[in-house]
């Protein structure tokens, strides 16, 4: 999903941080393949039904090695090639590996079709933050309430659409200059046009009316990325039926916007719309609002951010057919219940914004020259990136990177798994953990995430035969959120009280998706409970919401603490 | 999941155990004598929740359950909360099942205190289920009469004007009527002032009813059932009212009636003018948009007036003399929830018109959520009625006891007028008319009062100042 990726693009070079914990990461494959199932299917299509189980294949982890072997040594008869690696499409995703690469001493080129940033920074996550920016400062205003309490006094606060929407465009040009810059500084060379695979290691490019280039290269990894997706039936004029494409350029501010789908990006644009003065509708297919996100936070979310605001919904039930509005006519949406599949209502409102999901943009890559079968759009993968065919067989030299897999979409697994990948080309085995990538929400207030939720860790224990055990601190009981008047909050971890292992933590409150990453690195470097909660916070700070929560935890063995400085855990 | 509650999250779990022992007192001690038998009752989680959900039974009947145990996690209006056994004993049975909802004191299971009273204690639940359940439909209509005899007050005078504006409201959205399009605010506000979306004549886009809408419909409600004067209409009745019935006053229709009656011991007297509004709804149009609201606007203009002329805001508490008042504070009458209530804007002479529409604003959410303070609706020394929203051009307003004057204020409309130069033109004018006591207050005091207003309205570039 593109609504989350700020880290990622603006601190090109954290692949440092990466490298020199990478061989520290050492995970057992079926697990970290079978939650990425979850998550993809709870991150990218939060308002769809459709069973997502088959997109991931994973071949077994002695055949694939094999494979891999031979790829590396294979008898293809040295040729030289015009670079190391070709990757299609410039989002955050294929900027993240070619940074990566050129450190790695690879002539790297980076073909894009359309503009530098992809999704993530021109229509997704680097916008969206800048209208929720201005979200979250006109609620400030607005909160009489809140203002009062702080002994502050502010005349009624308003604001000018067009500013709102140059001050998104601006952020987006500028992150998309820093991000072309920082790749030209480094020597990647930018290809312009449609990059097709035409056959092995060997990529087409052109932009339409021009003729072709053909340029060939040791490896390629495909980084397309997603577009919106929108459900049939359901047809878009980008003024009154929009997806988020068209909402990041607030063309208007809607009395009522009908939003379907209550993921990250529905949540995050009826957090936008309601401040600038909207009133909201959720479609939402499923029984209960946010799925996807572990239910006691989305229960708390839901009265925090959807109550009070002037929203309501429809859960459980299908939007069928939207019409835009024309002819004085209002945008129409007819409801059909989600199970019965009888019509429901009908509603009429100003605009619609479809925030169904994204669907992969793998159209005219090429893939049937190599024998590769997409699966509802999705290009197949392996558990390290590497491309599968038709015949269940990986594809040599070929990769596929960010939402065009599928496996996680967010902007900064996709840059992890790039980088990932040219550590495998450059000689080192490396296997991304996706249960430690963090995901976050920017309402007001965020909502963030990393590992399992809670269903999910009790479904996994049950399986594996271990005990899972919960702990909480509210925000209410922090000073720098009490400060702040901002106490309504939760964070929440889920853990093995057997070794103090962490399987999630998720955090509903102020400043919620910063806070996340000492979980999310706890995680990944395999830190337990009972070491981590001697590391020391700042006092008063945010972040003492963490300490409280790994403090409150009870890990059985004391046996396992050993010390400070721990030898991360192989899991 | 009971340890995972027990954090500073829930600071509450100590009120909540109190709580519903202080309500079951009477019930559970009767039934302690008899057998060991205890119910456990739906706690009130929060002050305005009148009844909870059942989210989860942590425990099955029949389990072993130690004081200070959790045993059920209830849904309120606000968070879910564990709700702990208060003795030791077996979970007997279970009244409530999950997703089940009960109002706040009714029990929703039984503690046997050993083993073999648990078969006993099924059998009661199965009797006293039938009670308790029989006890809800008794309920029920009470708690009805309690919250709503503000609509079934309202409707009957307000049903004409309702009436007459059903008939209009065929809105292309709806269907000829047949479905409510109302906007999300719309309906969360129409749930909250108890106003049925079906007699709201929604003046959105596509004729959609928006929160405005609600708004009017909930403030006509209650003025025109507050209207001192209004002869009682015999009006077709609305569907919240059980005809035949007899509602009792509440607190504050009582306080109504009481003040009413009162005022009948003093002398008064009427003295009213039209005065031209042009230059006010262009400094309205102006200004509008700070926040300013005509009720703040007339406020201040009528401060500015009774700053010169002292007697109009004096008083006579005793019958033997003058009260001058040594501040302006303008009462404003508002309908509210079945009644009608005076928030006051303290030396409304002094402060700026931005503060006072702010102060106004507070005053009113303050008044609907019904924690005005009583220095904030008792002190004032001049009180305005303005009926104008509702298109009422004039009418006559009964002087509050312990107040010198009270103006009532008509709509502004637009008036073919004979300017003293002999041409004809148009021109927006409102009527005031100014009930005063006058045993302090006499025709001549009232008429210049009237002249020094209608000269600030029709010049107001004093109300900005």
């Amino acid at each position: 999903m593109h609504s989350i990726c700020s880290q990622a693009t603006t601190l090109p070079r954290s692949n440092f941080a990466f490298d020199s914990r990478s061989p520290a990461v050492p995970i057992s494959k079926p697990v970290n393949l079978r939650f990425c199932g979850l998550r993809k299917e709870a991150f990218g299509f939060s308002g769809l039904t459709h069973s997502c189980s088959s997109r991931v294949r994973c071949s077994s982890r002695g055949h694939s090695k094999k494979i891999s072997a031979s790829a590396e040594n294979n008898g293809t008869p040295p040729k030289s090639f015009d670079y190391d690696l070709i990757i299609i499409g410039a989002g955050v995703g294929g900027h993240g590996a070619a940074l990566h690469a050129v450190e790695k001493g690879l002539r790297t080129a980076i073909i894009e079709g359309d503009v530098v940033g992809g999704t993530c920074v021109n229509r997704g996550c680097v916008p969206s933050k800048a209208l929720l920016a201005v979200s979250g400062k006109m609620r400030e205003l607005q909160s009489e309430h809140h203002m009062k309490a702080l002994g502050l006094q502010v005349s009624a606060a308003g604001y000018d659409r067009q500013g709102v929407a140059d001050h998104a465009n601006n952020l987006a040009s500028k992150i998309r200059s820093n991000l072309t810059n920082s790749m030209k500084a480094l020597g990647v060379d930018i290809l312009t046009g449609v990059g097709t695979i035409v056959g092995p290691q060997k990529v087409k490019y052109g932009k339409v009316g021009f003729p072709d280039n053909i340029v060939t290269a040791k490896d390629i990894i495909i980084a397309t990325g997603s577009v919106p997706f929108v459900p049939k039936g359901i047809e878009v004029d980008g003024k009154t039926v929009i997806t988020s494409d068209h909402a990041l350029k607030l063309e208007s501010v809607p009395d009522w916007i009908a939003i379907v789908g209550s993921g990250y990006i529905g949540l995050e644009f009826s957090d936008v719309y309601t401040a600038l003065g909207s009133e909201v509708t959720f479609i939402e297919a499923l029984d209960q609002l946010m799925p996807g996100f572990d239910p006691e936070i989305g229960k708390l979310a839901q009265r925090v951010l959807i109550n009070p605001r002037k929203i309501d919904y429809h859960t459980g039930v299908f939007a069928t057919k939207i019409t835009p509005a024309k002819d004085g006519k209002p945008v129409t949406i007819e409801l059909i219940d989600a199970k019965t599949k009888e019509p429901k209502d009908t509603l009429e409102v100003d605009a619609a914004l479809i925030a169904t999901g994204r669907a992969p943009f793998t159209n005219g890559l090429g893939l049937e020259n190599i024998n590769v079968v997409t699966q509802r759009g999705f290009v197949p993968v392996d558990e390290r990136m590497r491309v599968i065919d038709a015949n269940g067989n990986l594809v040599p030299h070929v990769y596929c990177i960010g939402d065009a897999n599928g496996k996680m979409m967010l902007a900064h697994a996709a840059s992890a798994q790039g980088i990932s990948v040219v550590e495998q080309v450059t000689g080192r085995d490396h296997v991304l953990n996706h249960l430690s990538i963090p995901a976050a929400c920017f309402t007001h207030p965020e909502i963030s995430m990393v590992g399992l939720t809670e269903p999910q860790a009790r479904e996994k224990a049950e399986k594996e035969g271990f005990e899972v055990s919960v702990a909480k601190t509210s925000f209410k009981a922090n000073t720098k959120a009490l400060a702040e008047n901002e106490g309504e909050g939760l964070a929440k971890l889920i853990y093995r009280p057997d070794n103090g292992e962490i399987l999630g933590v998720h955090i509903f409150g102020l400043h919620a998706a910063d806070l996340i990453h000492e979980a999310s690195n706890a995680i990944a470097l395999g830190t337990r409970i009972q070491e981590i909660k001697f590391a020391v916070h700042a006092h008063p700070t945010l972040s003492e919401v963490l300490d409280e929560l790994f403090k409150s935890a009870k890990v059985k063995s004391a046996a396992s603490s050993h010390g400070l400085v721990s030898e991360p855990v192989a899991v | 999941m009971a340890h995972i509650l027990q954090t500073a999250f829930l600071p509450s779990t100590s009120a909540l155990r109190r709580t519903p022992i202080s309500g079951s007192k009477g019930k559970s001690q009767s039934l302690q004598v008899k057998a060991k038998i205890r119910e456990i009752f739906m706690p009130a989680l929060s002050s305005t929740m009148t009844e909870g959900k059942i989210v989860s039974w942590m425990k099955s009947e029949g389990d072993k359950l130690s004081k200070g145990e959790s045993v059920v996690v209830v849904e309120s209006d606000k968070a879910d909360m564990d709700v702990e056994s208060f003795h030791e004993g077996f979970l007997a049975a279970i009244m409530v099942e999950e997703g089940g909802v009960a109002p706040v004191g009714s029990a929703i299971a039984l503690l046997a205190e050993t083993e073999d009273e648990i078969a006993e204690a099924k059998a009661k639940s199965q009797s006293s289920s039938g009670i308790s359940s029989a006890q809800v439909v008794e309920e029920k209509p009470k708690q009805k009469e309690e919250s709503e005899p503000a609509v079934p007050a309202v409707a009957p005078t307000v049903s004409s004007i309702k009436t007459v504006a059903v008939g209009s409201a065929v809105h292309p959205a709806s269907e000829g009527g047949k479905r409510i399009v109302a906007s999300p605010y719309a309906k969360k506000l129409a749930k909250e002032l108890k106003v049925d979306l079906g007699t709201v004549v929604g003046t959105g886009p596509m004729g959609r009813i928006v929160a405005k809408d609600v708004e009017a419909a909930a403030a006509a409600g209650v003025v025109a059932a507050a209207l001192p004067a209004s002869p009682a209409i015999a009006a077709p009745v609305t569907s919240g009212i059980e005809l035949g019935t007899v509602v009792p006053f509440t607190t504050m229709q009582g306080a109504v009636s009481r003040n009413m009656v009162e005022s009948l011991s003093v002398p008064t007297f009427r003295v009213g003018y039209t005065i031209t509004t042009n230059a006010l709804d262009a400094l309205y149009k102006k200004i509008k948009s700070k926040g300013v609201t005509m009720t703040a606007l007339l406020a201040k203009a009528t401060a500015l007036a009774l700053a010169q002329h002292p007697v109009v805001n004096s008083c006579c508490r005793d019958g033997n003399s003058f009260t001058y008042n040594s501040s302006i504070n303008i009462a404003v009458a508002v309908a509210i929830d079945g009644g009608l209530i005076t928030p006051v804007l303290q030396d409304a002479d002094k402060v700026d018109i931005y503060t006072l529409s702010r102060k106004w604003k507070e005053l009113v959410d303050k008044a609907r959520a019904k924690q005005l303070q009583p220095h904030e609706y008792n002190t004032g020394t001049f009180t305005l009625s303005n009926l104008g929203m509702f298109g009422v051009d004039r009418f006559d307003a009964i002087l509050p006891p312990g107040t010198g004057a009270i103006m009532a204020v008509g709509a502004s409309q637009p008036a073919v007028v004979a300017s003293k130069d002999g041409r004809i033109g148009m021109k927006n004018q409102m009527q005031v008319n100014v009930t005063a006591d006058h045993r302090v207050i006499y025709g001549a005091d009232l008429a210049s009062f009237l002249q020094t207003l209608a000269k600030i309205i029709e010049d107001p570039k004093d109300l900005t100042l």
